[in-house]
């Protein structure tokens, strides 16, 4: 999508926005995962992506922004095409979390919270996962990647690499 | 299902079929008990009786605060003429918890029966279930299992022919540790930041959208059909007094096995570690034990044999919590991990309280000295002085939480700490 193209909701989307909206006592509660649903389709929650929300549920842009910018999974930025989420909160860090970082960024060259110059990856450092039995864990664009060791990681970077990039 | 003849024998609620697999299809869990007893509630029961029933099995919330569950509901006002609404609280972010996620992965169908039981005994039409966003698994099984529950008319309409008509909806929250307190759920739900709103008035009475509220924890709903079925006396008798039933805990860190284990309240530290869990990664005693999720106080060593009850808990200083334990062995470096869950409060504080988002802030900001080998003997004092000003001055217990580990971090290992001070380390 082009910087000039205005982001439109498919038919589907609309469809399923409209029978979930139903679902609650007034529009504005549709708002969190009305979101989801946009940052799904169009990948990040660009400032037109939010008007396009906004009007969709018939809620003030500034109650849309307030809420993007409150909750950590609403990203109003593009990220490399694997986002790679590691938890280094207590069970995670007891468990390697940290070394398991650094080795990640040292294989793709860069810091936490920075993305490949080729777009593919994005590594950042989340909070508890709710899943510290499987610690240190990884989420790959939201798939739990649980007892994650600095070779599992190699090969899913492997895999993602030879696979060119097809996330 | 049989009634046990042994309740004592009977150490399972939640997870009794747990390793069934398939069960997330409604046939199977149909083939192994779901469901089976929820006519006779819907056509025998009343609110009166559901609720009384809850009463006597003693159960108490598991989400954290251990708030009994049937006294919860009766405080419900009745006829007040505005809709009552359930919410099942699956936000599950307290670092070290972990078990609704098997719940809802592997069973849904458990909570979903509980939440139809709940709903029935408080008259409520619409119940949602706000779901950690991060779960998307879980959300999307839980989503499978809703429709086929509504196919099967355990949902909606006029369910079963016995005339309670009930709406299910999952609502995925999107990465905010806050919105598993009640109030910032319910301002979530609203489509807002999660910031904890100012009780009383409490959900009850006021909640979403003004109305009556019940905010429930996962477990605490998935274990109201064995409640229901066997009887709040049953329940009652497994456990301690004022302790009763099961309860799972979620255990990591430190230990060769870890995951989520359902025992009966009044399980020592010891036992559930040791034989659950095959004991620790190394040497034989652990050196912290964090026994209710990481925003309870620490236990050490000498409290190996303390029973996991939630009078136990504060009985050796600390809480029973959710039940996430967090196991540390001569290994651990405290003060990392302090100053990494000093970063998570601060990161999740939602800033509306002055003694939080200051505290929080300041508390990080010293740790990552301290962390770095730069922090003064005077940090060590600052340090206890922000954290004991925080405790009970704000709208909501996160500040409590996120004072817990500084202050028993520097209560039971100062001379850790002092040993990385500047001084110390030039
Ligand atoms: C900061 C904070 C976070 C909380 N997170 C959760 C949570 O993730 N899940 C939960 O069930 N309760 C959580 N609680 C407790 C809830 O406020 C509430 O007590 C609970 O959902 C009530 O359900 P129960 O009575 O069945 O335990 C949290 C409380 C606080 C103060
Ligand atoms: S204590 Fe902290 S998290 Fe709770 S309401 Fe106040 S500022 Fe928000």
């Amino acid at each position: 999508m082009s910087a000039l193209e205005q982001p439109q909701f498919s038919e589907a989307r609309k469809a399923e926005i409209a029978r979930l909206v139903t679902r609650y006592p007034g529009a504005q509660s549709a708002l969190l995962p009305v979101l989801h649903m946009a940052q799904e389709d169009f990948g990040y929650l660009s400032m037109e992506t939010q008007k396009l929300v906004a009007e969709t549920l018939g809620v003030r842009l500034m109650a849309v922004r307030e809420v993007v910018t409150f909750y950590t999974m609403f990203r109003e930025q593009p990220t490399g095409q694997y986002l790679l989420e590691v938890c280094t909160n207590a069970g995670c860090m007891l468990n390697g979390a940290d070394e398991l970082v650094a080795h990640m960024c040292d294989a793709l060259g860069i810091k936490v919270g920075e993305t490949t110059p080729d777009g593919m990856f994005t590594v950042t450092e989340v909070e508890c996962a709710g899943a510290c039995g499987g610690a240190p864990v990884v989420q790959v664009n939201n798939v739990y990647h649980e007892k994650a060791t600095p070779a599992s990681m190699d090969e899913l970077i492997a895999k993602a690499r030879s696979e060119g990039g097809a996330a | 299902m049989t009634i046990p003849s042994d309740p004592k024998q009977v150490k399972q609620i939640c997870f009794d079929r747990i390793h069934i697999p398939n069960l997330t299809k409604l046939s199977v869990a149909r083939e192994n008990g779901a469901y089976a007893f929820l006519p006779t509630v819907l056509k025998e029961f009343d609110a009166g009786k559901i609720i009384d029933e809850v009463k006597t099995s003693g159960l108490r919330g598991r989400g954290g605060a251990g708030f009994p569950t049937g006294l919860k509901w009766s405080f419900v006002p009745r006829n007040t003429g505005k809709p009552t609404y359930l919410l099942c609280n699956a936000d599950e972010g307290e670092p070290g918890t972990f078990k609704d996620r098997d719940i809802m992965r592997f069973d849904p169908h458990l909570l979903i029966e509980g939440m139809i039981m709940a709903g029935f005994a408080l008259d409520v039409q619409d119940a949602y279930i706000y779901i950690r966003g991060e779960f998307l698994y879980e959300t999307n099984v839980m989503h499978a299992a809703i429709e086929e529950a509504y196919e099967a008319n355990l949902l909606g309409d006029n369910i079963l022919g016995s005339g309670f008509s009930m709406h299910l909806t999952v609502h995925r929250g999107a990465g905010a540790y806050i919105c598993g307190e009640e109030t910032a759920l319910i301002e979530s739900l609203e489509g807002k930041p999660g910031r904890p709103r100012f009780k009383p008035p409490f959900p009850a009475v006021e909640g979403f959208y003004r109305c009556p509220t019940v905010v429930n924890n996962v477990e605490t709903l998935a274990t109201i059909p064995a409640i229901l079925e066997h009887g709040g006396d049953w329940h009652a008798q497994i456990g301690e007094p004022n302790n009763t039933g099961c309860k799972i805990f979620s255990v990591s860190g430190h230990v060769n096995k870890p995951g989520n284990y359902e025992v009966p309240m009044g399980t020592s530290l010891r036992t559930l570690i040791e034989d659950y869990c095959g004991g620790l990664q190394h040497g034989s005693v652990p050196k912290v034990i964090i026994p209710g999720g990481s925003s309870t106080p620490w236990l050490l060593a000498e409290h190996y044999d303390a029973p996991l009850t939630y009078d136990g808990m504060i009985k050796a200083g600390s809480m029973l919590g959710s039940g996430a334990i967090i196991v540390m062995d001569e290994t651990a470096d405290l003060i990392a991990v302090t100053r990494r869950l000093a970063h998570f409060y601060a990161h999740e504080s939602c800033g509306q309280c002055t003694p939080c988002r200051e505290g929080t802030g300041w508390l990080e900001r010293i740790m990552n000295r301290v962390e770095a080998g730069q922090g003064r003997e005077e940090d060590m004092q600052v340090l206890n002085e922000a954290a004991a000003h925080m405790a009970g001055r704000t709208i909501c217990a996160l500040a409590d939480g996120a004072a817990a580990p500084i202050l028993s971090l520097l209560k039971h290992f100062p001379e850790e700490v002092r040993a990385r001070l500047v001084e110390n380390v030039a």
